[in-house]
């Protein structure tokens, strides 16, 4: 088991480096772009720049430094904002995204899971279709139009919760966001535990299981749930990093001042160092989560523990 | 009065191309202590007969007749009372020990569940008699291999695993359904010997589900030969070994190669399993008897005592006399 | 022995005329287009599909309006008939039929190219490094596993931030973040013919690499890549009009479905038609490529489900 966790952990170190050296070269790669000496910016933001990209040292140099910066926690410059680094914008900005997906993901675990039982349970029955037809919506409609329609039906057609926008961590404001990220996630864990619990319930040793006169509840919770929970526990890597992608989409629909929107912002901007930074920041941690995920699948399963 | 008495036990299915019987007409009783073999091919219904009285039937499939354990019918049980016999008074060990054993529990939790649900046990009692059990199914160094995850153990060792969890309760019957199938030779005799004397110590009744002939000769009192999903033959073990009086049964044994044999060909039977969806209406297995007539593709021979031998039961519309210079031939063989 | 000679022949003569029902031999292909006929909601769904596109190819051409004309009278109007305004009107009096017609041509065109593109690099990744197998595999699939591992959307708009919005970088950004699915599967199934004894056999009879790789390698990758191209392709438009809902995907004059949709979010309080018509749309594309999908999977491939 130890020799699989740290083998994995190896494994993203060049994920990772690869990821952050493609940007940062893309960066440089660009004629006109924000490391191009010929660019026109106010001496404030110059300076900066120099500062932190040491950009009159030869490519390699400047390369390895940014790697030790980053490694330091910093972030960068912003190429727009002369008074703002990177890593403050980040800080005002990350509260606000951990708070929505973090919540979203927590509670579309609990969701998923559970719909996913008793569908398994029930199949065929009302609960059943339930269920499968949630599954179906979440993945069918992308997360740009369920949005809009939530917000068009709750805050605008029945006006009980505000169409978007931040108040400071005020739950009313957060109630839609985390609703449509839960909704597009739920839909997949749902139907991934609903079809893997199925399975499991059809297989040999649930046959012996039930031959021991264990009653249904036992059978369910001992027996079946931890084979049952492996294809939902792999499916959460990638799911987080959509996640990601939907958290972006959600930040933008109800215009919430996260992560995403701070991206969103800094591309039409144009302001590429704070999307450098951000792109660094958001793929380190996506690659940590999947990370986790793996080691927790390689945890939960014995003819790998031992 | 019998432990177990099946009357006219039949199964079918509900399947996209309509009903179709896998079972019909089996009955049986079983002694306390008794052996009992239930021979057929793949496909004759002997592994549907035993999982229907055990309520493991798939979901499409449904149970008819009755299965009378001490007067009770197991067919028409509720679950809950269902569950108080399974596992308790009678158990069951499967074909494929490779898969019939929770890879996510350990030996001693899957173990230790059927004790602590049927006899009150403490988890510290009942790991102790899981222990015990263990020993007695000869497995090496038990006490620390209770612990251990089933992909740990070889797949002989995993069946002799579910022999001894079947027997935690000292089971009234035990129902092994192709037990030694997935094992190779070697295996397959010690685990029929285990059983043999496990049978011997704790006196539990056996039914033994299998398509081997020489398994049922080591280990059973009575033999039921079915095929097409009905009895063909039943009686003792000497009987149907020495005196077969079914085309089915004659064929079989004809089939087995021996080293003595001094033919070139492999002697088998012609023809084909039959198609369970599209039964012919008259015996199952007129379609491959050598001596089939007009009668037998029409009617269905009732299962009656043989003429010859009235401990016998056979289904064959031909006097046994009428098949005998087959029998002779194969007798002095 | 057992059966004596005459016994033997009437046993004979019984086996050669058993009622067997008689199995006819069809093709795989033929096999699958049954099956996919019987499935109604891929058959309803390509119906439908071919419909959308038909009407996103022809239907402006049908229209009185063009995509930029204002209709003085109709300002903001709700579907209507007047006018032939079935999809109403924006602020600006253009016409949204023929807006989310012609925002449909971009979507599908993206969405064509990108397919192409990604399938093709696709199955050219997959082929190769199942083939070639050893070291040269394992290193093709890392390099998919760490693209796997990327956030595509971030990278998508730092692509688009420094390389700009032009049609073409913005089917190539797609294009890059698409083609995984196809090279694992397809390096699956080269590794699973590889060795088969078909192959084997073919090989122990003396046949030509090339040969092998004709005849039997790629009939059985045609399946596993018509598959995943039907299933491509809605994750491809899906992820256009992400890039296009978010401001980083096709620019002004040219509008997709994306961009409507995000038109329509900011003034969907008073015209709500602009937002739920150009949503509907994506929605009944996405829905219908994906059925198809699956109906192609079923049909090719009935074992795997």
């Amino acid at each position: 088991m130890w020799s699989y966790a740290l083998r994995r952990v190896l494994m993203t170190i060049p994920t990772l480096l690869l990821v952050i050296t493609v940007c940062y070269l893309m960066l440089h790669a660009t004629p006109g772009g924000p490391f191009d000496t010929e660019r026109k910016v106010s001496a404030a933001v110059m300076a900066n720049l120099q500062a932190k990209y040491h950009l009159d040292l030869p490519l390699w140099q400047q390369y390895l430094l940014y790697l030790k910066s980053l490694l330091q926690g910093d972030l960068g410059a912003s190429f727009r904002y002369a008074d703002w680094s990177v890593n403050e914008l980040v800080g005002n900005a990350l509260p606000v995204s951990l708070a929505i997906g973090g919540g979203a993901l927590l509670l579309s675990v609990v969701i998923g899971v559970a719909l996913g039982i008793i569908a398994a349970l029930r199949q065929n029955s009302l609960i059943d279709y339930f269920v499968m037809l949630v599954g179906n919506l979440g993945s069918a409609f992308p997360s740009f139009v369920i949005g809009p329609v939530l917000i068009l039906l709750f805050a605008i057609w029945l006006s009980v919760l505000p169409a978007g926008g931040w108040n400071d961590f005020d739950p009313r404001y957060m109630v839609l966001p985390i609703a449509l990220l839960t909704f597009i996630n739920v839909s997949t864990i749902g139907r991934v535990m609903r079809g893997s619990l199925i399975e499991v319930l059809n297989s040999n040793f649930i046959r012996t299981a039930r031959a021991k006169g264990l009653p249904l509840s036992t059978i369910v919770f001992r027996h079946a749930l931890k084979p049952a929970l492996m294809p939902v526990v792999s499916v959460l890597g990638p799911l987080a990093i959509s996640s990601i992608t939907s958290a972006v989409v959600t930040e933008s629909v109800f215009s919430l001042p996260g992560l995403g929107k701070l991206i969103i912002n800094g591309a039409s901007n144009r302001d590429y160092t704070l999307v450098l930074g951000l792109v660094v920041l958001v793929t380190v941690f996506a690659v940590i989560l999947n990370l986790l995920v793996d080691l927790a699948y390689a945890y939960l399963d014995p003819k790998i523990r031992y | 009065m019998s432990l177990l008495q099946v009357n006219n036990l039949g199964v079918q299915f509900q399947t996209p191309d309509g009903l179709v019987s896998a079972v019909n007409g089996v009955s049986f009783d079983l002694q306390a202590g008794q052996t009992l073999g239930i021979v057929g091919e793949s496909g004759s219904g002997k592994s549907q007969s035993v999982l229907a009285m055990m309520g493991l039937l798939a979901k499409n499939g449904k149970a008819s007749g009755e299965a009378l354990y001490n007067g009770q019918n197991l067919l028409t049980m509720s679950p809950r009372q269902l569950n108080a016999i399974r596992g308790d008074r009678v158990s069951m060990i499967f074909q494929d020990p490779m898969t019939s054993l929770n890879p996510y529990l350990t030996v001693e939790r899957q173990m230790t569940e059927v004790l602590e649900l049927h006899k009150g046990m403490t988890r510290r009692e009942a790991k102790k008699r899981a222990i015990s059990l263990l020993e007695a199914v000869r497995i090496p160094e038990a006490a620390r291999r209770v612990d251990m995850y089933p992909h740990e153990f070889s797949g002989g060792m995993r069946q002799r695993v579910m022999i001894a969890m079947a027997l935690l309760c000292e089971p009234e019957i035990l129902i092994a359904d192709e037990p030694t199938t997935a094992l190779d030779v070697t295996v397959q005799a010690q685990i029929l010997s285990l059983l043999k004397d496990l049978q011997r110590d704790f006196g539990t009744a056996i039914v033994m589900i299998t398509h081997d002939l020489g398994v049922v000769a080591g280990l059973c009192e009575k033999v039921m030969v079915m095929y097409g999903g009905r009895v063909m033959e039943y009686g003792s073990a000497n009987d149907i070994f020495y005196q077969p009086s079914h085309p089915y049964t004659i064929g079989l044994l004809g089939a087995l190669p021996r080293l003595d044999h001094d033919g070139s060909e492999l002697v088998s039977i012609p023809g084909n399993p039959p198609n369970m969806a599209n039964m012919p209406k008259g015996c199952p297995f007129s379609e491959r008897c050598t001596h089939v007539s007009e009668l037998c593709i029409s009617t269905l021979p009732p299962l009656a005592a043989s003429a010859a031998n009235p401990a016998v039961l056979r289904a064959c519309h031909k006097a046994p006399q009428e098949l005998k210079p087959s029998v002779e031939v194969v007798a002095h063989v | 022995m057992l059966f004596r000679s005459k016994q033997k022949a009437v046993a004979e003569a019984m086996a050669a005329n058993l009622s067997m029902a008689a199995v006819e031999g069809r093709s795989p292909w033929a096999d699958a287009r049954e099956r996919f006929l019987r499935n109604k909601a891929a058959v309803v769904s390509l119906i439908l599909l071919s419909l959308v596109v038909l009407a996103c190819v022809f239907g402006p051409m049908l229209l009185p309006h063009s995509y930029e004309d204002t209709d003085w009278d109709a300002m903001a109007m709700a579907p209507t008939w007047h006018n032939l305004h079935l999809f109403g009107t924006d602020d600006l009096g253009r016409d949204l039929l023929v807006r989310t017609l012609i925002g449909g041509r971009i979507s599908l065109m993206v969405g064509l190219m990108a397919t192409i593109a990604s399938v093709t690099i696709g199955i050219v990744w997959g082929a190769t490094a199942g083939f070639l197998g050893g070291k040269v595999d394992t290193v093709m699939m890392r390099i998919v596993d760490m693209m796997y591992a990327v956030p595509y959307l971030l990278i998508a708009i730092l692509m688009v931030t420094l390389l700009g919005r032009e049609f073409y970088l913005v089917v190539l950004t797609i294009t890059v973040f698409s083609w995984m699915d196809m090279a694992r599967v397809v390096r699956g199934q080269t590794l699973s013919v590889k060795s088969k004894e078909f192959v084997e056999a073919a090989r122990a009879i003396g046949v030509s690499t090339g040969s092998i790789i004709f005849r039997h390698v790629v009939p059985n990758l045609l399946g596993i890549v018509v598959i995943y191209t039907t299933v491509t392709v809605p994750g491809v438009i899906l992820t256009e009009s992400v890039l296009s809902f978010l401001g980083l995907g096709v620019q002004e004059p040219m509008t997709s479905w994306g961009v409507l949709i995000e038109d329509g979010t900011g003034v969907m309080e008073t015209t709500p038609w602009m937002l739920l018509f150009p949503a509907a749309m994506l929605s009944l594309t996405l829905y219908c490529a994906n059925y198809i999908g699956d109906g192609m999977r079923d049909a090719l491939d009935p074992k795997d489900r």
